[in-house]
Order: C-alpha cells, then sequence, then structure tokens
C-alpha cells in the first residue's frame, strides 16, 4: 500500500447532487475514499447509496457536482471508460455464458487475446476457489459460488477501485459471515479500494475501515465504525448503528440536560441551552442493581426504575426497566437465576459519565 | 401432462371422457393432414378418390413452370419480407422495451394494429397505398409490393415475440456489460442478442410462416403474372382440383415441418461461447 502522503484519494466526491425528474436521489455528497480502503456506504433502502455508486461506476451520471477517480474528473465519462469495476446485487451473471467466459469478457473486451484473456481468467477464479468450476454455467453454481464469479470477473480487470452493491444480501447467513471474512482478506491482499453498499449495520461495521451513514440523500456522517457508534451526530445515526436508548431531553444551563420526565443530568454537550436533544445510551452500557448499590454521584449518573421486563438471550439478559415514563433497554450479564431481577422489582441503573452521548434532534 | 403430485388423477368415467376428448382432437388436427398426403399419391384425377399408387401428381408438379415459378416467387418473398421485418421488428421491441420517448404508447398501439385488423382490411390498405404511391415511387405491383405488405403486418408479430423474451431478461446484464468495458454495441452483440435470440429466430419462424402462407392481402397487392404458390393453389382450385393440389400441398407441409424442426434445433444448438 502507498504510505507517501498526502495521496490523491481513490475516489473523491464533491458536492454531488443526482436527481431524477423531482426526486432528489443524492443531494450535494462530499466525501474522499482513501486507496486502499474498505470503505461502506450504510443507511435504509431508498437513501441515495446505491445511486452514489452507480455515478462511481458511471452507470448515472451526476446532476451536479464533481467526482474523480485518482484525480481524474470522471463525471460524464462512459463505465467502460472508467478504471473500476462493480459486483452487481444479485451478481449480473451472464446466463449464456459459462465461468470462464464469464470472468474473461472484460478483458477480451478491452481487447486481450483469447488465449491470455483465458489464463488469467484461471488465476481468478483460482483465487475465489472456483477451480474445476469454469465450465459451468451460473444457473449450475450455488449463490456463494455466482457470488464469487461474480468477484473475480470484476477483479480480473485490476480495478483501482472495486464497487460492490449489497453483495451479499442474497446469501444465507451463515455463508454471508464466511464471505464478510473471505472480502476483507481478499481486500487486504489486493490493497485495492473496495466501496461497499449495504443496509446492513453489522456487516459494515465488521468489514469496513470508513462506513458512510446516508440518509433520504444525504450523507450524515463518515467515520470509523467506532466513531459513529460511540460518537453519532445525530438521533438518526445513533439509532441506525448498533442499538441505543434513545431519551428526549432539554439543554440546561451549567452542563445539565433535563429529561422529558423532570430527571436532571450531568452531561456535557456542545448545543444550544434550550435546545430539543436527545440522549443515547447504549444497553450494555448501563448498570442495573438494586437501590442501595448506586455508586457515589462522582462516579456516574443513576436513575431509580422498576423492572417492567426480563429476557434471557443466552449470552445476556435484557432488562425493560420504566423510569418516570421513560422506557430504559438494559443489557447485563447473564447471572444466576436468584441474582436476576424479576418483572416489578424496584432497581436502580446507573452508568459512567462516558457512556451517554447527546445527538441533536 | 405434467404428474404433479398435489393434482388428483381423473378416474373411472371422467378418465374414459378425457382420454377420448384428447383422441378426438388429435383426430380432428391430423386426419385431414394424413388424407392429404394418403391422397396425393392418388392415382385418380378426382380428388378425393383413390386409384392406386403413385407418383404421377409430384412428377406434374417438378414439370409443371407456372407452379414452380410460384413457389420460387413465395419463397423469396419470404426470406426477404422476413429478413428485413425481423431486424425492423427486433429494433422496434428494443425501443419499446428499453427506451423512454415521447410517443411510446402511440408507437405501442400502433404496432399491434396489424395483428389486429383483419386481412382484408390490410389488403385494401396496401391496394390504396400503393396505387397512389408505387408509380411515384417507381415501384410495378410484383415482388416489391407483395414483399412491403409482407413486412408490414410481420414486423407486428416478431416485435411481439422479441417484446415477450426482452421482458423476462435482465436489464442490469448489459450494465454489467458495460461495467467491463464492453462498448454500447458489444454489450448488445454479446449480451444481449444471444439472449433474445431465441426470441429472434421464433418471430423469424413466424414471419416466415406468415408469408408463406398469406393469400388474402398478396392477391390483393400482386400484379398480373405475378403470383405465389398459395394465391397459385387457390387459382388451381377455381379451375378444377386435381391432386396436383395435394402433393404442393404436402410439399409446402414439409417444408414448414422442416422450418420448425431447424429452427428447434437452433434454439437448443445455441452455446453460450459467443465471445
Amino acid at each position: 500500500m502507498n504510505t507517501t502522503a498526502p495521496t490523491t484519494p481513490a475516489v473523491s466526491i464533491r458536492e454531488v447532487t443526482k436527481r431524477f425528474g423531482d426526486v432528489t436521489a443524492v443531494d450535494a455528497v462530499s466525501l474522499d475514499i482513501a486507496d486502499g480502503e474498505f470503505f461502506a456506504m450504510l443507511g435504509p433502502s431508498g437513501c441515495g447509496k446505491t445511486t452514489t455508486l452507480r455515478m462511481i461506476a458511471g452507470l448515472e451520471f451526476p446532476t451536479e457536482g464533481s467526482l474523480q477517480i485518482f484525480g481524474d474528473e470522471v463525471g460524464t465519462l462512459p463505465p467502460n471508460k472508467r478504471p473500476v469495476n462493480t459486483v452487481f446485487q444479485n451478481y449480473a451473471l451472464f446466463p449464456h455464458m459459462n465461468v470462464l467466459d464469464n470472468v474473461s469478457f472484460g478483458l477480451r473486451m478491452s481487447g486481450v487475446e483469447k488465449k491470455n484473456a483465458a489464463m488469467r481468467a484461471m488465476d481468478l477464479i483460482d483465487l475465489v476457489q472456483l477451480t474445476g468450476m469454469e465450465k459451468r454455467k451460473p444457473n449450475q453454481l450455488s449463490g456463494g459460488q455466482q457470488q464469487r464469479v461474480a468477484l473475480a470477473r470484476a477483479l480480473v480487470n485490476k480495478p483501482k477501485v472495486l464497487l460492490l452493491d449489497e453483495p451479499l444480501g442474497a446469501l444465507d447467513l451463515k455463508l454471508r459471515q464466511e464471505m464478510q471474512t473471505e472480502l476483507k482478506t481478499l481486500q487486504r491482499e489486493l490493497g485495492v479500494s473496495f466501496v461497499f453498499v449495504t443496509h446492513d449495520q453489522e456487516e459494515a461495521l465488521t468489514m469496513s475501515d470508513r462506513i458512510a451513514v446516508m440518509h433520504d440523500g444525504e450523507l450524515l456522517q463518515v467515520g470509523s465504525a467506532e466513531e459513529l457508534y460511540e460518537r453519532p451526530v445525530n438521533r438518526f445515526v445513533a439509532d441506525f448503528i448498533g442499538q441505543t436508548n434513545l431519551l428526549p431531553a432539554t439543554v440546561a444551563e451549567n452542563d445539565m440536560i433535563v429529561l422529558d420526565n423532570g430527571s436532571k443530568l450531568l452531561c456535557p454537550n456542545p448545543h444550544a441551552v434550550g435546545s430539543k436533544v436527545s440522549m443515547s445510551l447504549r444497553p450494555e452500557s448501563i448498570r442495573i442493581g438494586t437501590r442501595d448499590a448506586i455508586p457515589a454521584p462522582d462516579q456516574g449518573t443513576s436513575l431509580q426504575g422498576v423492572v417492567s421486563d426480563m429476557s434471557y438471550l443466552g449470552h445476556a439478559l435484557l432488562y425493560t426497566v420504566k423510569v418516570d415514563g421513560l422506557s430504559l433497554e438494559v443489557r447485563s450479564e447473564p447471572v444466576s437465576a436468584d441474582r436476576r431481577f424479576g418483572p416489578g422489582d424496584d432497581v436502580a441503573v446507573w452508568w459512567d459519565r462516558t457512556a451517554d452521548w447527546v445527538v441533536p434532534d | 401432462m405434467s404428474t404433479n403430485a398435489g393434482i388428483t388423477q381423473p378416474r373411472g368415467l371422467t378418465r374414459g371422457l378425457l382420454s377420448v376428448n384428447a383422441w378426438l382432437v388429435y383426430l380432428f388436427f391430423y386426419a385431414p393432414i394424413v388424407l392429404l398426403i394418403i391422397f396425393s399419391f392418388s392415382d385418380n384425377r378426382n380428388v378425393g378418390v383413390w386409384g392406386g399408387f403413385t407418383l404421377d401428381w409430384y412428377r406434374e408438379f417438378g414439370d409443371s413452370q407456372p407452379t414452380k415459378a410460384a413457389l420460387w416467387n413465395s419463397i423469396q418473398i419470404a426470406v426477404a419480407s422476413t429478413l428485413i421485418s425481423v431486424v425492423l421488428g427486433t429494433m422496434g421491441a428494443l425501443a419499446l422495451e428499453r427506451f423512454k420517448f415521447r410517443g411510446k404508447q402511440v408507437f405501442d398501439a400502433l404496432l399491434y394494429l396489424p395483428i389486429i385488423i383483419p386481412d382484408v382490411t390490410m389488403a385494401v390498405m396496401m391496394l390504396l397505398f400503393f396505387s397512389q404511391i408505387a408509380g411515384w415511387l417507381g415501384l410495378s405491383k410484383g415482388f416489391a409490393t407483395i414483399t412491403l405488405s409482407h413486412i408490414a403486418f410481420s414486423i407486428s408479430f416478431v416485435s411481439v415475440v422479441v417484446r415477450a423474451r426482452l421482458a423476462g431478461s435482465d436489464d442490469r446484464l448489459e450494465e454489467a456489460a458495460l461495467d467491463l468495458y464492453a462498448t454500447r454495441w458489444q454489450a448488445f452483440r454479446f449480451v444481449t442478442l444471444p439472449l433474445i435470440m431465441p426470441g429472434i429466430l421464433g418471430g423469424a419462424l413466424l414471419a416466415f410462416t406468415l408469408s408463406l402462407d398469406d393469400v388474402v392481402i398478396t392477391q390483393f397487392v400482386a400484379g398480373p403474372g405475378w403470383t405465389t404458390l398459395p394465391v397459385f393453389v387457390f387459382g388451381l382450385i377455381r379451375k378444377g382440383v386435381t391432386p396436383l393440389i395435394n402433393s404442393v400441398s404436402v410439399v409446402m407441409l414439409l417444408a414448414s415441418t422442416a422450418l420448425v424442426a431447424v429452427s428447434l434445433i437452433a434454439q437448443r444448438a445455441r452455446g453460450g461461447d459467443v465471445v
């Protein structure tokens, strides 16, 4: 990988907007994707992540803005003139061609002579562990194998950036987890930027160096998994990444916030006094105990409540605790049955000062 | 006939009646064909009377200049009109299936028109059309006018068949080809075309058969001295029928069957090795 800094980003998107008629699919998005980075674009369906990917591929052209690949403006260049390749959702393998012809297609189209193309295609077929399947047609392959063909077909062209559009969406859970590891390993070995579109936040968190969260055509936040999880910029990101308790509140003076049920908590934040915010509190960072077990106020924030529900998850216990009209999800260690709380038990919940995070509404 | 496990098989009387019905349908379909073939070998000038085995009628077909000329005309017209209507029909299908443009719905509806309107109407229309512009364009009634008329109705059939095939195909495949450095033409040539080829062949076969069969429209637009085989046969009937008609019909039947067989084999044999 390139170590000289500062390097040209693999993909550089500046104020890119895409409109389809009256609908704005992508709204003034700017982001840089570094060379050799595993970059995920995450968001619910219709958030504009796939449109952004298609604009990088050249399958859509931006209505406004600039799009560069390694410093070259590619805004309206057709897909066959761009140094990128795509792994399509549901793979889009050519059904009338066997695996070898599918994989060597890109090379053949760029003028590589047949024998040579076949040889290089065979290398890639070996790399994705499909040796011996090169004469099969796509419909004679399992979902996982088709996905490997799609990967080989794109990678054989040595793209500078590989684009992946929900590549694991069609696979069952176990296979998907295997492929996640494999993709990650492959990306590290090749050192090529992977731009990966997914609606599955867990997938994005496990695989990516950085993640861009999109919603309604807007780019909300770009950052590492840790940054997104611990310091989300707004309510949507906090809610979308992992599970969290979002407690509506108002900012008060002296670094205090007032929850909607009236509780006043010390919670330093940069937002203006009087503005409506939400406090995000991850279920696993809340402790639960009897009311006499509350730690000293300088060691954290605590509230008193009543257990309304408890579920046993195997690796954890999940409590729902009612605190003055608010409801909190609390995840705790799976302690033995006699030490668990049940519905109706009076409890206290508390957490470290660093565990809560205030986001604007 | 599938033997689906979930569907109860008919029994007893129902089963018996159903099989009688099936046999009746077969009889209705194929008995005339069998009779036609048998009587084409009959040594009797009356079409429906058996007079012992002979190959005379086939010999007469071979010797009869007008019959052979009509057959040759038919083949030329069928080949020409098929080739042109396949190209135009496929292009029309692609345009309607892949692109959005102004007047698309009108174009779509108009394309179906030749399928719906009666042959006679179409024939009169074509005749009127040619009588207005033929002299102006220097067209004489005959090969050109018949071929043009056949193209006019075949395009609809071709585009309907090709569209059905296109609708079932995934347009992301073309995007994948473009993404893999294919030009628009290469994407069409190596991905779309092979995938819709069965539709195109089916459409071509339909166009060829329709052209070979057509009597009504051809009769209207054919000039004096110009005739196709079906029109010629139709003329023979009026003059008095001999089993020559039977032999001509058998030859046409065999030709159509061979055509269907060839197209089926061609579709099956199409491999994926296009690159």
